[in-house]
């Protein structure tokens, strides 16, 4: 979502970098949090609520500053937080949950992410417009297209 | 060992993720982010493989964390998701954001499903 048309290798190598680290802090908070059978699965919807809050921010801020340097977009948003996050493994949890009968845990864990998830992405957005302007509390709207 | 191989399984699945959105996103020219939809439905129909897999006794030791944790967790993503659906919905493309945003969900809980089903599990 950060640059348009075909990606050089440049921009695939700092993708990769940061995915690297978002994938190790992702599995290990799963190894030392794990989630026992039919529970709601509470780190994975944990760090993608985190991960959504966080990839707003970062994504606002740029976007607010005009960085044309596409290095923090695809380091820390497309590589980093983008692999920090899942939605696979949320699909699969929501498999288990429904092949063991937890329906409600199910629903609630369908439900709490959709729900938690965006509006974490909107607060992310707003806390990057504020960060992107110059932290102030005197000229907040800076965000969209002033000229 | 295991560490270095999820990190490298890590790195690769979150760059294959930008080149198949990339390429997804150049050819289709819509307003909808249908690359990050169809990565993830993709993603989790494979992890949906992955773990019935792992369940059958196919895949044994630290491959199914490899290639579900590590590649295919960082191949998908939530995040983007996120601010997408939101973007759409602070632009006023409100029903296009919830479609997405629901859609997504079903639609990667359906072939997570489909996957372990195909393992016989």
């Amino acid at each position: 979502m950060v640059d348009p048309g075909p990606p050089s290798g440049h921009h695939i190598g700092l993708v990769f970098l940061g995915g690297t680290v978002g994938a190790v802090v992702r599995v290990a908070f799963a190894t030392w949090f794990p989630v026992s059978v039919g529970a709601y699965p509470l780190t994975t919807f944990v760090e993608n609520v985190t991960g959504a809050f966080l990839l707003a921010t970062v994504l606002t801020i740029v976007a607010v500053r005009r960085v044309v340097d596409p290095t923090v977009p695809l380091l820390v948003g497309t590589g980093a937080l983008g692999a920090f996050t899942t939605y696979s493994t949320l699909a699969v949890e929501l498999v288990s949950l429904q092949a063991d009968g937890h329906l409600l845990t199910l629903a609630l864990y369908s439900a709490g992410s959709l729900a938690t998830g965006i509006l974490a992405a909107v607060a992310g957005i707003a806390v990057g417009r504020r960060l992107g302007s110059g932290r102030g509390s005197h000229d907040q709207d800076a965000g969209d297209g002033a000229t | 060992m295991i560490w270095l191989a999820v990190a490298i399984a890590g790195g690769l699945g979150a760059a294959a993720r930008f080149v198949v959105d990339a390429w997804i996103t150049a050819r289709l020219r819509s307003p909808a982010p249908w690359g990050t939809a169809i990565v993830n439905v993709s993603g989790s129909f494979a992890a949906g493989l992955v773990a019935g897999n792992v369940s059958t006794g196919v895949l044994t030791g630290p491959t199914g964390v490899i290639l579900a944790g590590g590649f295919l967790g960082a191949y998908t993503t939530f995040s983007t998701a996120m601010v997408q659906a939101a973007q759409q919905w602070l632009d006023d493309r409100r029903t296009a954001g919830m479609v997405n945003l629901i859609g997504t969900l079903v639609g990667c809980g359906i072939a997570a499903g489909a996957g372990v089903l195909m393992t016989g599990r």
